[in-house]
């Protein structure tokens, strides 16, 4: 359709290899990461959707988990601890026609970007955002998170964390993502299937990734046994009824401190998302703004009309 | 002096001032007249001691005043604690009056609304008239008002009975009353305005000299601001997108954009944060699109982290920092420059970031056209460092001035079709961030181009973009962005533009340098020091503060004996930068320093001048 970025659009058959880089770099993971799980996911999921790797934009945070836009071929952006959601969502607006992904880690999203990710989920931006969840800051060296559970021991916490750890799905569904779900490493199919929906889904999808930490976060399960809520017989709620779904990620968080692993879809809204809201209101042109530049018929405005209108 | 009105009209905030001001000014700019105006209020939206000052001459005006001649007092309509002596912020209602009575020059006029000002409050009110020989007419702008509309009309009944006294022509005020309102409330302005003007003309026995000048313009002219003429600049270079968070000083420009943007198919984007904001800017400058965010000095704090992720991985941005008086919340209303330090050392690691301050609303235009065109030449973060001062004051500039062509080029990038042949990793990632790039500028490819992709990282990186702590790509991966300031500097020296301007008689002796906003106000300042005949000083007004212009600024120190380092901050922080980058000339620069928040008035510096340069022979 637009024949100077001309990788968007192409409907070709893409394989699962292709988003994995040639050569080096290779993932510098520890062995037995749960973050490699989540490589290989993504890897499956976006060949499946046909997306090809010049039409994907993934925007990560600083950390382990944000060091797999180096290892996930594609057009990457490393960017700032905590900020990978407000350069995902202006990309987005600026070429909706890209695949916008943004991931870190737990810390990430949930701490040090935790005011990002509530308005990001709020205004409903049509981006997956994944959080690599360990319970743990792996980096630098096995702090507390956000969502470590109370008592986590570490140099920083020798006596414990005091802290109850924070509730990433019921955040999420309060700050209005209409997608959420939550997988876990050691479930790849799963894991496949959730991420191919979240990035179909048109509007926010949120999802919390259990990724195991095995370095710093010992003590903490491999998160398995898991339990799929849309499989198992024990649950039944409806994730597009949103008290139901309240009810069901607070006992699923709430089983996470207990040690018991569940997993699924938890939310699914259809409201509209935010570029449609803003296209519909006129404050957002229905052609992507950035194939405007490459554009040599484009007749640009100039500011002497309004000087003349306004100013005299 | 009185070929000159310099009017103030003074409310609370809420009564109508701004409107009327902006409006009485485009009445006088259409009869001819050349217009400064300049602002004061508080931070608040109901009350408070509030004015706009208009200066108003047949002459090209470059400052406000000295002071000023003509008071209308509307005295504040929302004021509180009337007439509680201990209350914290005394009587408001009065306080349009006095508060504005120590500037008022000798055999100037007073109008007050007697509806609202009470005189029997003002302390010594008659003894001060008596001294300073002002001429006060006392008129119930509020009755007046009430009997032909409502009272807050009394805007229009003050603009009739300044109009009577200065003997001026109403048509011009009709005209924009006109197009700016409708049916009854049209109506009944219209009456106001011309019982009033009648009304005064009739009873009052007028004692002053002031009268309305005569002037003409040889072309049209437009009253700007500096936020419009940033505004009007970003969109003629293609500037489609803004993202940011209300804060004075610049929200004016945000707002301005925010208005302009949906009419021409861009995008605003009022955010949760500067932290957001900055970064918003970044991530749509890196989908291909032209980007802009700003705030004032406190959320500009907030930027500092996104602004050093710009210049690692080479984003294109244009960040505003309109300046007012800090620390912390400061004064927020108020004018300062104490933010140059923090706009050139914020943020972590050696900075390669291009900072522009111009000196009024032409500079203002062409210097935003000429950050967008640094950014999408060069690839780095660009900003606008102004202030309050320059932002609120509105000017006339002809029209014709505006009449420019568009460029949405982004030099900085690579097309589709180049990019097969572009050097490439063997991985199939382009080399964004090539070695030998020309004047350092590696061209960036934008996400969705085929064979362009990369890897953008805020870590220290190869070529292609990967995470890299090897000393030698390092070296010369920083050798490689800092090299891009002296192909910088080529290309502002080439441009056709104002940036960094001398004036007055070259041959004089002692000069002064200021920079960004205090440009005219120094220039008139020089031309009042030069009128007895012999050339006594000249001046130099900086816009570049990085690159900085070395030469410039040398050869200009050097054909001096002496200096006066003019600028709003108490640690003197350009005439700091100019030792850093100079060295030498530390005892030959003097600083006139002002930070109470308010503007320098021309007699100020010819009064810091005489005492420091002049006094220390």
């Amino acid at each position: 359709m637009n024949t100077t970025f001309s990788a968007i659009g192409e409907n070709r058959t893409v394989e699962a290899n292709e988003f994995t880089p040639e050569i080096e770099p290779q993932p510098t993971w520890c062995p037995g990461c749960g973050d490699f799980a989540v490589l290989n996911a993504l890897k499956k999921a976006v060949s499946e959707v046909g997306r090809s790797p010049e039409e994907v934009l993934l925007v990560t945070g600083v950390g382990c988990s944000s060091k797999i836009s180096s290892y996930f071929e594609c057009y990457g952006f490393h960017s700032l601890h905590g900020r990978s959601l407000p350069i995902a969502r202006a990309a987005k607006l600026a070429n909706p026609d890209l695949l916008v992904i943004a991931a870190g880690g737990d810390g990430d999203g949930y701490g040090i970007g935790g005011n990002h990710f509530m308005h990001t989920a709020r205004e409903n931006h049509d981006i997956v955002y994944i959080v690599f969840n360990n319970e743990v800051f792996g980096l630098t060296k096995g702090q507390a998170s956000p969502t470590s559970l109370k008592g986590h021991k570490s140099k920083e916490q020798p006596l414990g964390s005091a802290k109850d750890p924070i509730r990433p799905l019921s955040m999420g569904l309060a700050a209005g993502a209409s997608y959420i779900a939550r997988t876990a490493a050691v479930n790849p199919s799963q894991a496949k299937d959730i991420l191919v929906e979240a990035i179909q889904h048109e509007g926010f999808s949120h999802i919390d990734f259990l990724t195991q930490c095995p370095t710093w976060n010992k003590d903490a399960k491999q998160y398995v046994p898991y339990v799929d809520v849309q499989k198992s017989e024990e649950y039944d709620f409806d994730p597009r009824n949103r008290v139901e779904a309240a009810q069901m990620m607070y006992e699923t968080e709430t089983a996470l401190s207990d040690g018991k692993i569940l997993t699924g879809r938890y939310f699914i809204d259809n409201r509209p998302s935010y570029q449609q809201e803003k296209i519909s209101r006129g404050s957002m042109p229905k052609e992507p703004l950035a194939y405007r530049y490459t554009d040599q018929n484009y007749k640009w405005e100039r500011s002497f009309n309004y000087v003349k209108n306004r100013h005299t | 002096m009185d070929s000159e009105i310099i009017w103030r009209i003074a409310g609370g905030s809420g009564d109508g001032i701004v409107s009327t001001s902006e409006n009485f000014a485009k009445a006088l700019m259409r009869s001819g007249l050349n217009i400064f105006t300049h602002r004061h209020y508080p931070s608040r939206i109901r009350g408070g001691h509030t004015y706009a000052e208009i200066r108003a001459g047949p002459s090209e005006l470059k400052s406000r005043g000295d002071g000023y001649n003509f008071l209308l007092a509307l005295g504040d309509s929302f004021g509180r604690n009337q007439k509680i002596d201990s209350a914290y912020y005394g009587n408001e209602r009065i306080k349009p009056l006095t508060e504005n009575l120590d500037d008022l020059n000798e055999g100037g006029v007073i109008v007050y609304d007697t509806g609202i000002i009470d005189i029997e409050d003002v302390p010594n009110f008659s003894e001060l008239v008596a001294e300073n020989n002002w001429h006060v007419y006392p008129i119930d702008l509020r009755a007046i008002a009430k009997e032909e509309g409502r009272d807050i009309m009394r805007n229009t009944a003050g603009v009739g009975a300044t109009a009577a006294l200065l003997e001026m022509d109403l048509s011009p005020i009709e005209a924009l009353m006109k197009a700016a309102m409708k049916g009854p409330i049209f109506e009944q302005n219209l009456s106001i305005l011309r019982n009033t003007h009648k009304m005064v003309s009739d009873t009052f026995e007028f004692t002053h000299d002031i009268r309305f000048p005569t002037g003409e313009h040889s072309e049209p002219q437009a009253l700007v601001s500096g936020s419009h003429s940033i505004a009007y600049g970003a969109l003629d270079e293609g500037c489609r997108f803004i993202a940011g968070y209300p804060m004075t000083p610049w929200t004016a420009a945000f707002t301005i954009m925010c208005g302009l943007l949906p009419d021409v198919g861009g995008i605003s984007e009022q955010v949760e944060d500067e932290i957001a904001a900055a970064a918003l800017a970044i991530g749509a400058s890196h989908a291909g699109v032209k980007a802009m965010s700003g705030s004032a000095g406190g959320g500009f704090s907030l930027m500092s982290e996104p602004l050093g992720l710009a210049e690692m991985v080479e984003e294109p941005i244009v960040l505003l920092e309109a300046q007012r008086a800090g620390p912390a919340t400061g004064m927020p209303t108020k004018t300062e420059q104490a933010d140059l330090d923090h706009v050139l050392y914020t943020s972590q690691g050696d900075s390669t970031r291009v900072i522009l301050a111009p000196g009024d609303p032409k500079e203002a235009y062409e210097q935003t056209r000429l950050a967008f065109q640094i950014a999408y030449g060069y690839n780095l973060p660009v900003i606008l460092l102004y202030d309050q001062k320059l932002g609120g004051e509105l000017r006339n500039i002809p029209v014709s001035f505006f009449d420019r062509e568009p460029n949405p080029t982004m030099p900085g990038t690579i097309a589709e079709s180049d990019l097969p042949n572009a050097p490439h990793h063997p991985s199939g990632k382009y080399h964004r961030y090539r070695y030998d790039a020309p004047n350092g500028v590696s061209p960036r490819s934008i996400p969705g181009q085929k064979h362009g992709r990369f890897h953008a990282s805020g870590n220290e990186h190869t070529p292609e973009g990967h995470i890299s702590e090897d000393p030698i790509n390092r070296v010369i991966q920083v050798d490689r962005r800092m090299s891009k300031f002296s192909a910088i500097r080529d290309y502002i020296d080439s441009q056709d533009i104002s940036t960094n301007t001398e004036y007055g008689p070259d041959s004089a002796p002692y000069g002064i340098l200021t920079w960004g906003s205090n440009k005219g106000t120094i220039e008139e300042a020089i031309d009042r020091l030069n009128s007895s005949g012999d050339p006594i000083v000249k001046g130099l007004s900086v816009s570049d503060i990085c690159p900085f212009p070395t030469q410039q600024v040398t050869s200009f120190l050097d054909s001096v004996s002496k200096t006066l380092v003019v600028e709003m901050n108490v640690t003197g922080q350009f005439q700091g930068l100019v030792k850093r980058h100079l060295g030498a000339y530390g005892d030959q620069l003097y600083g006139l320093l002002k930070y109470d928040g308010n503007p320098f008035e021309p007699a100020e510096i010819v009064a810091g001048f005489e005492e420091k340069i002049i006094g220390d022979n």
